[in-house]
C-alpha cells in the first residue's frame, strides 16, 4: 500500500491554502472545467437524465459483481491472457514482481493508474531493481520530482510551468524553459526512448466488459496504447469494481466519463484489450496478466450503506467542482484518492479513525452530487461515516472510536433542546456572560475553547439579549392583556 | 389570492438567539400580507448540528420535540434554508425503526417551507411592497439551492424590491466555507473559503449582501467586519421588511 498520511489533513491543509502558486492553479482549473463539464451534460440524446442512467448502469455491475467478474476473467483466460484476483494491495504487488522476476524485466513503462499509486507499485517495483517509467506527461513530471499526484485526472495541477522547466532542466539536462511545446517535446523524446525499450507495461483499467471480455483503457496522449502494445509483456491492474456488464454500457459510461473528466465529447483514445496478441494480430505483447484487486472493496460492497462509492469511475468531477478541494489540493487528503471521492473511499480502505479528518473537514454542500457523472451521492455518504465514526465500535462493520466528550455534549444538547424552558434559561445565561469576552464594534473577537477556531479569522456577533420567540412570547401577553 | 390558514413560524435557533430582527422582519412581511402567524413556545433546535456530526440519537430527540411541537400547524414556514431541508429531509431518515413517527415526521416535512419558496411558491407572491435604497447581491445557500431546489424565488423577490439594482457576484453557488461545526473545526478551511466569498461579493460591487440563512451570513458577516470591509448582510426577511 502507498503511504497513508491522512492524520496530517489539518496540516496539510493549511499548506496547501498557503500555497499562492496552488490556490491560482487549482482556482483556474476548477473554473474552467467544471462549467464546461456541466455543460457537456446537456449535451447528450438522452437528456440531463443520462447522469442517472449512468449510475443505474454502475449500481447493476456493483450489485453483479461476482458474476461479471467472472465472466470477465472467463473470456480473457480464454484468449490465453492471466488473471490474478489479488486479496490486497501486498498480493497484488508479489504477483507484479513474481511476473517481472519471471520475464526478466528490467525497465516498464507505465500508463496512468490510480490503483497501482493505492498498491504502491512504482515503489515496490523499483525496490526490486526495476525501472519504472510513468508516461502520462503530468505522472511524468510527478515521478521525476518526487511527489505524489494531487489531482486524479491531472495530477501535476499543483506545478506550474517554471517548476516543469527547472524541474527537466535538472533530471532531463535540457537549457531551461517554460514553454509548454517544448517541454512537452522533450518529455515526449525521453520517453520514445522508453517505450521501445521497455519489456514490460503497465496499465490500469477504466471499465472493463464482462459481456466481450476486455478491459478498457482511455487516455488522451497515446501514451496508454503504446505501453500496452509495444513492450512484450502486459500487466493491468483494476479495482474489482470497474466492470460493466454489456458492451452498450460503455456508451453512455464513456461519454460521460470523457465530459467529466476532461469536458470532452470523447476521449482521443480508447483501447479495448482482451488478452495477449493473437495469431492473426501482428503486434501486441506476448503475454497479457490482468490483477483484480479486491484490498478492501469486498468489506465496502458488504456494506449496503457505502456500497455506492463503488460506482465511481475516477473521473475528478467531484475534485473540480468541490470548494474545500479547490482550497486546499490534493495533497492534503493524504492518500490517492483526493477531494470529495477520496473524502469518502479513503476512510473505508484505511479505517476511519486514521482518515476522520477527511470526512469532518468538509461542508457538505453538495456540489460533488451535483457534479458526479454517475450521480453518487457522496455527501449523503459523508454524513454516514460521520454517524458510523461518531456511534463508536457498536457494529461489526466500519465504525470509529468516537469522542467521549462530544458524544456527553450532544447528549446533554438534546436532553436541553427536549426542555424548552431549560434551554431558555441557558441561552439568557449565555447572553448575560458573552460580556466578560472582547469584542470589537458590538462584535465578538475571540471566543473560549473549543469555539476559539471561529474567532481566528472571523468575528462573531453576540447573542441578542432577549430571543425572538420569547419576545413574541411576550407580544401576545400583552396583547391579550390589552383587549 | 391568501389563504386563510395559520402560519406557524419555525424561527431558526441562531435566528432566536442572535439574529431576531431576521424574525421580525419575516412577522412584518407576513403581517402586511395580512395573514395570521403563530409562534409555538416550545420550539427550541431541529437537531441538525447533532445530525451533521454524526449523532442521531440526540438528533432524534430534537426531531421529537420539533414533531411535537409543530404537527398540528397547518403550514410551518422558516427563515433557513438548512433547517427546512432537515426537516423536510433528514427526519424521515431518523426513524427509519419507528413507522409511527417516520408518519410522523413525514408529515410535518411536508407543510414545513423555506420562507422565500413559501412567498413565490405557495402564495405566488414576489412583490411585497419592500423599499431598499443600494446595490445588492444574492449568495445561495447550499441546502437551500441543492436540496430544496430554491434558486429563482429569492432573486425575483429581490427583483421586486423598490430601489434596489440587483447585480449577480461570480460564484453565487459556490459554498461560503460555514458548514457548521466544519467552521470551528477546521477554521483555516471555512476561512479560506469565506475569502472567497468576500472577495466575489466585493468584485460585485454590491454594498449589500442578501441570503436566506443567518448561518451563511453570520460566516461572511464574520469576516467582513474583521477586516472592515462595509458591506451590509441581510437576511431576505429584513430586505422585504425594509421600507
Amino acid at each position: 500500500m502507498t503511504a497513508i498520511r491522512t492524520e496530517q489533513y489539518k496540516a496539510a491543509a493549511h499548506q496547501g491554502i498557503a500555497d499562492k502558486h496552488l490556490q491560482k492553479a487549482l482556482s483556474g482549473f476548477q473554473h474552467r472545467i467544471a462549467p464546461a463539464t456541466a455543460q457537456r451534460y446537456l449535451s447528450h440524446g438522452e437528456g440531463p437524465q443520462i447522469r442517472q442512467m449512468g449510475h443505474a448502469i454502475r449500481m447493476h455491475a456493483v450489485e453483479h459483481l461476482d458474476r461479471l467478474l467472472a465472466e470477465l476473467a472467463d473470456k480473457i483466460d480464454a484468449r490465453g491472457g492471466q488473471v490474478f484476483f489479488a486479496e490486497d494491495a501486498d498480493a497484488a504487488v508479489a504477483y507484479a514482481l513474481e511476473v517481472a522476476w519471471q520475464n526478466k524485466v528490467q525497465r516498464v513503462v507505465k500508463g496512468k493508474s490510480m490503483v497501482t499509486e493505492e498498491i504502491g507499485l512504482n515503489r515496490a517495483m523499483e525496490d526490486a531493481g526495476i525501472e519504472v517509467v510513468e508516461t502520462d506527461l503530468g505522472e511524468y513530471i510527478i515521478q521525476l520530482a518526487g511527489e505524489h499526484p494531487s489531482h486524479i485526472i491531472a495530477p501535476a495541477i499543483h506545478k506550474t510551468r517554471e517548476d516543469v522547466g527547472r524541474l527537466f532542466k535538472e533530471k532531463l539536462g535540457i537549457p531551461y524553459t517554460d514553454d509548454p511545446p517544448t517541454l512537452t517535446w522533450a518529455a515526449r523524446k525521453a520517453l520514445r526512448e522508453k517505450f521501445l525499450s521497455a519489456d514490460m507495461g503497465v496499465s490500469g483499467c477504466n471499465l472493463a466488459c464482462a459481456q466481450s471480455g476486455h478491459i478498457t483503457t482511455l487516455s488522451n496522449e497515446g501514451n496508454i496504447r503504446m505501453s500496452t502494445t509495444l513492450p512484450r509483456v502486459h500487466i493491468a491492474f483494476m479495482g474489482m469494481e470497474r466492470v460493466v456488464d454489456k458492451l452498450r454500457d460503455h456508451a453512455v459510461l464513456f461519454r460521460l466519463l470523457s465530459n467529466a473528466a476532461a469536458a470532452q465529447k470523447m476521449a482521443g483514445y480508447i483501447s479495448y484489450i482482451g488478452g495477449p496478441r493473437q495469431s492473426y494480430q501482428e503486434d501486441g505483447p506476448r503475454a497479457f496478466h490482468l490483477v483484480i484487486i479486491d484490498n478492501g472493496r469486498s468489506r465496502i460492497l458488504a456494506d449496503p450503506e457505502f456500497r455506492e462509492i463503488l460506482c465511481c469511475i475516477r473521473c475528478a468531477a467531484c475534485l473540480n467542482v468541490c470548494p474545500v478541494y479547490g482550497k486546499i489540493g490534493g495533497h492534503a487528503y493524504g492518500f490517492t484518492y483526493t477531494g470529495p471521492v477520496g473524502a469518502v473511499v479513503t476512510p473505508l480502505l484505511v479505517g476511519l479513525d486514521r482518515a476522520r479528518h477527511l470526512f469532518f473537514g468538509e461542508t457538505l454542500c453538495g456540489a460533488c452530487k451535483q457534479a458526479c457523472p454517475v450521480d453518487i451521492d457522496l455527501p449523503r455518504m459523508l454524513l454516514a461515516l460521520r454517524r458510523r465514526w461518531a456511534e463508536g465500535r457498536k457494529t461489526d462493520g466500519f465504525a470509529g472510536s468516537g469522542s467521549a466528550i462530544e458524544h456527553l455534549a450532544f447528549a446533554a444538547w438534546a436532553e436541553m433542546v427536549r426542555r424548552p424552558s431549560l434551554y431558555r434559561s441557558a441561552r439568557q445565561m449565555a447572553a448575560l456572560s458573552q460580556v466578560v469576552l472582547p469584542h470589537s464594534e458590538g462584535c465578538l473577537t475571540r471566543l473560549p475553547f473549543p469555539f476559539d477556531g471561529w474567532t481566528r479569522g472571523r468575528d462573531l456577533a453576540p447573542l441578542s439579549r432577549r430571543g425572538f420567540v420569547d419576545r413574541w412570547q411576550e407580544r401576545v401577553k400583552k396583547r391579550k392583556g390589552g383587549s | 389570492m391568501v389563504p386563510s390558514i395559520k402560519i406557524s413560524l419555525f424561527i431558526q435557533c441562531l435566528v432566536d438567539s442572535v439574529y431576531p430582527q431576521v424574525a421580525e422582519g419575516m412577522v412584518r412581511v407576513f403581517e402586511r400580507l395580512g395573514l395570521t402567524l403563530d409562534c409555538p413556545a416550545g420550539q427550541t433546535c431541529c437537531g441538525q448540528p447533532a445530525f451533521n456530526s454524526g449523532y442521531h440519537s440526540a438528533a432524534r430527540k430534537a426531531a421529537r420535540h420539533f414533531i411535537r411541537t409543530f404537527e398540528h400547524a397547518d403550514v410551518i414556514v422558516c427563515p433557513s434554508g438548512s433547517c427546512t431541508d432537515m426537516v423536510r429531509h433528514h427526519y424521515p431518515g431518523l426513524f427509519e425503526d419507528d413507522l409511527q413517527w417516520q408518519a410522523r415526521a413525514r408529515r410535518v416535512g411536508r407543510r414545513t417551507y423555506e420562507f422565500s419558496e413559501y412567498l413565490v411558491d405557495v402564495l405566488g407572491i414576489t412583490d411585497v411592497g419592500a423599499r431598499y435604497d443600494g446595490t445588492v447581491t444574492y449568495h445561495d445557500s447550499c441546502h437551500l439551492l441543492r436540496h430544496l431546489k430554491v434558486a429563482q424565488q429569492p432573486r425575483r423577490l429581490i427583483g421586486h424590491v423598490a430601489g434596489a439594482r440587483f447585480v449577480e457576484m461570480a460564484d453565487a453557488d459556490r459554498c461560503c466555507g460555514f458548514g457548521g461545526t466544519f467552521s470551528v473545526k477546521y477554521p483555516d478551511i471555512s476561512v479560506g473559503m469565506v475569502e472567497d466569498k468576500v472577495a466575489a461579493i466585493v468584485s460585485s460591487g454590491a454594498d449589500t449582501v442578501v441570503g436566506c440563512d443567518m448561518s451563511c451570513l453570520m460566516n461572511i458577516q464574520g469576516l467582513l467586519t474583521r477586516r472592515r470591509i462595509p458591506v451590509r448582510t441581510l437576511h431576505i426577511a429584513e430586505l422585504l421588511a425594509a421600507r
